[in-house]
């Protein structure tokens, strides 16, 4: 253990590791599990486990509509849930805060919606470098549509994303759209200088959020953003649920995103008029449990305190940092401070391709992704075709870290390095 | 899967693989990847009266993927085009020595067999073609 890491942290993570079942069991070989794909899904807490058993079990049926007990209970579970993450996420209201399915589907859903109407021929869309597939192709599928311009913000030799040329990149820009936390580099986007200088342009802003939800404090109205992504799953909520916000105004102007129940006011065969938000964006039989496990998750998160889950996830960045540095021939991708990234790491070592990386850790129950993250761009920028990459949580400790380095090792020796 | 799956003759393909690089005139060349670990293979073949004269491979992408691409080669050296096209995954476990391996490498291991048979299969074509028209 390197010195200034509060042992607080490692108290209370192994309080927090009791909580998650998944984490006392072994893989077929026996190994302890090791999860370091985090970014990928997070696990969950018993109490979330048990909110959906709970719903089925108890009170299972559908929303908004049955006058009777549990279809009450249903509904004000469902509810409760929008408000707690209205709380969370310091929303003006609860009418902003849209179950979607994920957040991919909530960046569809502005571009489909918002998008469609608000940007035309020669208009800019500004994006990062660091963006994730969800939040670049659904812009350049408008962009093909409407003749709508891709843009993007460059970084710098440590990724971070460089601001020198933010005012010209403003200039007929319409809509920035970027990542708070990139879930390649890690690296954090500075939004409290981007915001500011996106509405000064006359731009509105969205930010995919599903890396940096479940691992800060969020604030969506001192951040001043126009939208906000979230992914459910990343945060300890089952997956098939996650977040659009949107500032009012913006929502109420916006045509609905997909038709069909739940989010008409009135229909006759000619016409329709829709139903008042949150409801307006959400067609059909929603995901009830769902909901009511992200209810469960925000609970836990904000039982954890938030200022703690992003103190602990940089002693342990800072941790893994320096133990990577230790390993030969490997090469970590990103800022260099802790303090500059979130919980991720991305890395290769030698010409050790990160699948096999990948399947030789597997073997010692240490679990990380290979691949292109879904970053395909950013990894042809950066020159590579693929990374390993471990991400923390809450539930992480100072000995996954070293389980990794351990395993690592062994590669490293397996493959002659 | 087992550590010993990465046994030595597999990096040893890995590093210095098998029949690597290209062929001058190849009477066919197929190319595919694996966009999901990025793994990339090309093969040229000549054929000659049905079988595979000569073949090389080119690409890039994880030890398993190459290594069992160089194998591969080895393998089907004079083999006929229609006896490649029954080659399957058995034939690369075997080579590779491997008897299990997680469904994602399999990809992986497999890719060099795919491309192959691509590359057999529009010879074979191309044969029957010159067949109609020349009988």
């Amino acid at each position: 253990m390197i010195a200034g890491i509060p042992h607080a942290t490692g108290d209370k993570v192994e309080r927090v590791r009791a909580d998650f079942p998944i984490l006392a069991t072994r893989t077929s070989k026996g190994k302890p599990l090791v999860y370091l794909d985090s970014a990928a899904t997070s696990q969950k807490p018993r109490s979330v486990i048990d909110a959906i058993s709970h719903y089925y079990e108890d009170y299972n049926a559908n929303i908004h509509r049955g006058v009777y007990e549990i279809a009450e209970r249903a509904t004000d579970a469902y509810e409760a849930a929008r408000k707690r993450a209205a709380v969370f996420f310091n929303a003006a209201s609860t009418d902003e805060i849209i179950f979607t399915r994920n957040a991919t589907e909530s960046i569809n859903l502005v571009c489909y919606t918002w998008g469609f109407e608000h940007l035309g021929a020669g208009d800019g869309i500004l994006l990062t470098r660091l963006e994730h597939h969800s939040n670049i192709v659904p812009w350049q599928l408008l962009a093909a549509k409407t003749g709508a311009e891709l843009r993007f913000l460059e970084l710098d030799e440590q990724g971070r994303v460089a601001l020198d040329d933010l005012e010209q990149k403003l200039q007929g820009t319409k809509l920035v759209a970027i990542t708070q936390v990139s879930n390649t580099l890690g690296t954090i986007v500075p939004l409290e200088q981007i915001v500011p200088a996106a509405h000064a342009a006359g731009a509105t802003v969205l930010v995919d959020g599903a890396q940096a939800a479940p691992h800060m404090s969020v604030d969506v109205q001192a951040l001043d953003v126009d939208f906000y992504a979230v992914s459910g799953h990343k945060m300890l909520a089952p997956t098939g649920i996650g977040i659009l916000y949107g500032k009012r105004a913006l929502l109420e102007a916006m045509p609905p995103f997909l038709a069909g129940g739940d989010m008409i006011r009135r229909v006759t065969y000619d016409r329709t008029t829709y139903n008042e938000l949150p409801w307006k964006f959400e067609a059909g039989t929603s995901n009830i449990a769902g909901g009511i496990g992200l209810g469960a998750a925000v609970e836990y998160l904000e039982g954890l305190d938030m200022a703690w889950v992003r103190e602990h996830e940089v002693a342990l960045t800072a941790y893994a940092l320096e133990r990577l540095a230790e390993v030969p021939h490997l090469t970590v991708y990103g800022p260099k401070r802790a303090e500059e990234r979130g919980g991720v790491a991305a890395f290769t070592m030698g010409d050790a391709h990160p699948h096999d990386l990948a399947s030789i850790l597997d073997a010692e129950g240490v679990c990380i992704r290979a691949g292109h993250h879904c970053t395909m761009p950013l990894h042809e920028r950066l020159g590579l075709t693929a990374t390993a990459r471990a991400s923390f949580y809450v539930y992480t400790t100072f000995a996954d870290v070293d389980a990794l380095i351990e395993a690592l090792e062994k590669a490293a020796r397996i493959f002659k390095l | 899967m087992d550590e010993l799956f990465y046994r030595e003759y597999i990096l040893e393909h890995y590093r210095s693989p098998h029949n690597y690089g290209h062929l001058e005139n190849p009477d066919i060349s197929a190319e595919d990847d694996n966009p999901l670990c990025g793994d990339r293979i090309r093969v040229d073949l000549k054929v000659e009266d049905g079988r595979i004269a000569d073949v090389r491979f080119e690409g890039k992408g994880c030890a398993i993927s190459q290594a069992s691409a160089s194998m591969l080669t080895d393998v089907v050296k004079g083999m006929t085009l229609h006896d490649t096209l029954r080659l399957g995954k058995d034939e690369i476990m075997e080579n590779l020595g491997a008897e299990t391996l997680a469904a994602a490498r399999i990809k992986c291991a497999t890719l060099g067999l795919k491309v192959l048979k691509a590359a057999a299969m529009r010879a074979l074509e191309r044969a029957a073609e010159a067949e109609e028209q020349h009988p």
